[in-house]
């Protein structure tokens, strides 16, 4: 188990730092204070220390010397992440991995890039584009995510359903392990010897090791892509339509629904010409050859036709395709305009079950007096509630954070996840109390020790203690039996 | 047939903890070719069987480790669906456990994934007796460890594999294979500039002088793709199971065969024996009784790795061998499933 940290670094440990890395470590709350939080900013911890390294032998030398003085480190990309995965730990020190910035290779023939984990996700798309190729993974922040946090945290995309998420199209990671050791998980062909450490270190959230280099898949780019837009009165005949379109043998690029508080949202910022009466609209882009593309496109307006939509529209070329898709990529911060603050969820559930779900949220948002406006990668069911609240009034971000708890317990008892695509971080320790028992709780933790048996990679992250879950009340109830039996309760 | 075995496996699990005693867990023994052989009690999982769920339209089934191939394959067709990864079945008895266990994949794998790719959960009987469940039955899911993708693949050798879900594909409306003369260099040449663009493929086989292809997708889009890449359209199209089951001419052999795993567009090794590709390059296979450290340095210097797949005793080491530190990570983990090491030891290497 972890020991506890200290209270604050040594002068000792500052000493060996700067002598591991000259002129690239921060100290003191001024210079730290950039580093305080990720994309989730309602969590705040000023680091004691921040190291840059830029060669892997610096990044090494920082983690050996972590290891040696006992002292908690958290890895951080381009801190965009949802979860608080980035967030520093009191007494540790942040290492900020944004220097190893470069694309080491393209490798056209075998459609791989070889690339530093500080690499932009889109910057490889970029650099693919003159080989007419492109890294599938699309996380909304791909602007300015890096690809090893996109490793860290498995992220996903509108476009999970065809293209599948990070851990689907990375071949090869090589990672420094805390104390030192730099392993190459994977290899540059589909597979590599061993366990398969590479699907487990992927969305491992910095706890297992720190990333130095990536080698993604690149696919070639779809000759065409074209997307089709469908109003519904009902938000249960758009869950049904898209039931109806992959019953058909259709695999959309992305098939994305928003409902009326979010489609209202999006036309008053960006003007989409959504139809703003409608209680729900659908997205569905088709991408391939151009002849793939030609028949699927008359087969799927059909079937929107056939299950009910108001109206049915196709995009006529790419500047049409692009005003389809500004509204759902520009929903959050489209909501963000009607609310002084909106605490966005993530979880997954099995599509069947979305008009339930719908329902009770919108239930909840009752019973808690918030607004809620759902958009939903419908496709492979990744809900994202985002509800709107205001951080200044007393008492309603923990309000809105038990809301979002509950919608996400919902989400378990569907049958589905408490994440999708952001990562636990800390924001959903307690909810990973009602998604796993003690016993898998237990099973994480010692593969945690396998690769660092002190517990000081991004420490208090993802994988909840029993203690936490045992005093959070909102247990894993497993056939019937009480959890966490050894923890003694008051 | 359906049963639920859970409760009576467990049992014999925590009996052999409790005596130390190794078990080989063992379903329809249809790769049991595959790995290195394991001295154990027989631990027969064959009849914890029966598909548990199959949600047409969510593209996920899920089904126990007893459970006949033939069957979830057939079950999946009724609703003009498969597995992405077409896995072989080597013979009647392939079972979906041993599918995962073995993450060994078919023809399809390069364009539609891998086992692990598929797997989006599963429940698993440790070595340590405890059945856990990880992952789900949802294609987006990043709460906790990516345990269920770590067991696709692992032989056994962290638990038994109980039950899995796996995300599913719609059967493609229309599949035709091509075949065209080719020598090795213009075969990898020509499926590297074919597999850079958009175009439909879904298995591609090389002999040295023929390259199959197969060509899966919409009427138009596979019409259009035929056209461009050339070749003589074959009706016959029994050779890609003939692959996926190692039952080619090619095989049939008395001498060691290899596989090579390499980056698509690497050049042919400068190897003794004779090859057959698949995968689109990634895959290669190789007849050879050129020394085994001559074979896995020619594979890793191209960035891959060798596996030596027949004409082996299940002594020698199989897979490439990994360097120390990598080993020691591999052992720490095993313990963490499987504390006394009685699941399948040595199935991987002789020291885990």
């Amino acid at each position: 188990m972890a020991s506890s940290p200290p209270m604050s670094l040594t002068a000792d440990f500052l000493a060996a730092l700067h002598a591991a890395v000259p002129g690239r470590v921060l100290t003191g709350a001024e210079a730290c204070r950039p580093y305080e939080c990720d994309g989730l900013s309602a969590y705040r911890q000023t680091p004691d220390a921040v190291a840059l390294p830029e060669t892997v032998e610096e990044a090494r030398a920082i983690l050996r010397l972590c290891h040696e003085h006992g002292v908690p480190v958290v890895a951080r990309g381009a801190g965009t992440g949802l979860s608080g995965g980035a967030l520093p730990v009191q007494g540790g020190l942040l290492l900020g991995m944004a220097k190893f910035n470069r694309i080491l290779q393209i490798d056209a023939a075998n459609r791989s890039a070889r690339v530093q984990p500080g690499v932009r996700n889109l910057a490889i798309s970029e650099a693919a584009a003159a080989h007419g190729l492109y890294y599938a993974p699309d996380p909304s922040s791909q602007i300015a995510c890096s690809i090893g946090g996109n490793v860290a945290e498995n992220s996903g995309g509108v476009h999970c359903l065809k293209y599948g998420l990070t851990v689907h199209n990375v071949l090869s990671a090589t990672i420094l392990t805390i104390d030192g050791e730099l392993l190459t998980l994977g290899s540059q062909a589909l597979d590599g010897p061993g366990l398969d450490l590479l699907a487990l270190f992927t969305g491992s959230e910095g706890l297992l090791g720190v990333i130095v280099e990536v080698t993604v898949k690149l696919l070639p780019r779809p000759e065409r892509a074209q997307v089709l837009l469908a109003a519904y009165d009902d938000v249960e005949k758009a869950g049904a339509a898209v039931a109806a379109i992959i019953a058909a043998g259709v695999i959309p690029a992305g098939l994305e629904m928003m409902d009326n508080p979010a489609i209202r949202a999006a036309e008053a910022f960006v003007h989409a010409g959504y139809p703003e009466d409608a209680a729900a609209i659908l997205l569905c882009e088709l991408d391939g050859s151009n002849a793939e593309v030609s028949e699927e496109i008359l087969r799927v307006r059909q079937l929107l036709l056939d299950s009910g939509a108001t109206e049915v529209r196709t995009a006529q070329d790419e500047a049409q395709r692009m005003k389809f898709w500004a509204g759902r990529k520009n929903a959050f911060p489209a909501v963000g305009r009607l609310s002084p603050d909106y605490y966005c969820m993530d979880g997954t559930i099995p599509r069947q079950h979305l008009a339930h779900v719908l329902r009770e949220i919108e239930r909840l948002s009752d019973e808690y007096g918030l607004k809620v406006a759902n958009v939903f990668h419908a496709g492979d069911g990744n809900l994202h509630p985002l509800i709107l609240y205001d951080a200044n009034r007393p008492g309603e971000l923990e309000k809105t954070e038990e809301f979002g708890r509950r919608i996400l317990e919902l989400c378990v008892e569907v049958g589905g996840t408490v994440t999708g695509e952001h990562g636990v971080g800390v924001e959903k320790l307690d909810a990973m109390c009602s998604q796993f028992a003690a016993p898998e709780l237990r099973q994480f933790m010692a593969v945690k020790a396998a690769f660092d048996p002190a517990g000081l990679l991004n420490p208090g992250k993802a994988v909840p203690t029993l203690h936490r879950c045992a005093e959070a009340g909102r247990m894993h109830v497993h056939g019937g039996a009480l959890p966490f039996p050894e923890i003694p309760r008051f | 047939m359906s049963s639920d075995l859970t409760a009576p496996l467990r049992d014999r699990v925590l009996g052999a903890l409790a005596a130390r005693t190794p078990l080989a867990i063992r379903a329809g023994g249809s790769k049991a070719f595959h790995g290195r052989a394991v001295q154990g009690e027989a631990l027969d999982v064959l009849g914890h069987a029966g598909i548990v769920e199959h949600a047409p339209t969510e593209l996920v089934v899920t089904a126990r480790c007893g459970t006949p191939l033939a069957e979830l394959e057939a079950a999946l067709a009724a609703h003009g669906q498969m597995l992405p990864f077409e896995p072989p079945h080597f013979g009647p008895g392939g079972t979906v456990g041993g599918m995962v266990a073995s993450g060994l994949s078919g023809p399809r794998r390069p364009w539609g994934g891998s086992v692990r790719d598929a797997v989006l959960g599963v429940q698993v009987l440790t070595g340590g007796g405890e059945v856990l469940r990880f992952g789900g039955q949802v294609m987006k899911n990043v709460a906790g460890y990516d345990v269920a993708r770590l067991l696709a693949g692992s032989l056994g050798s962290l638990g038994v594999i109980l039950e899995v879900s796996l995300k599913v594909l719609p059967r493609p409306a229309k599949e035709i294979t091509l075949v065209q003369e080719a020598d090795h260099a213009t075969a990898l040449a020509r499926l590297a500039a074919w597999q850079g663009r958009a175009w439909p493929l879904s298995a591609s086989l090389h002999d040295g002088e023929r390259l199959w292809l197969r060509l899966s997708g919409t009427h138009a889009g596979v019409n259009a793709a035929r056209d461009a890449l050339g070749g003589e359209e074959l009706a016959d199209t029994t050779l890609w199971t003939e692959a996926r089951d190692q039952r080619l001419a090619f095989f049939q052999t008395g001498r060691p065969i290899w596989r090579l795993s390499l980056p698509p567009a690497t050049p042919m090794p400068d190897l003794p024996g004779s090859w057959l590709v698949e995968w689109g390059g990634a895959q290669r296979w190789l007849i050879s009784d050129a020394p085994a450290a001559l074979i896995r340095a020619a594979a890793s210097l191209a960035g891959g790795h060798a596996t030596l797949c027949r004409g082996h005793d299940g002594t020698d080491e199989v897979f490439q061998p990994l360097p120390a530190p990598l080993m020691a990570l591999h052992r720490r983990l095993k313990a963490s499933f499987d504390p006394h090491g009685i699941l399948n030891p040595g199935v991987m290497y002789a020291e885990l």
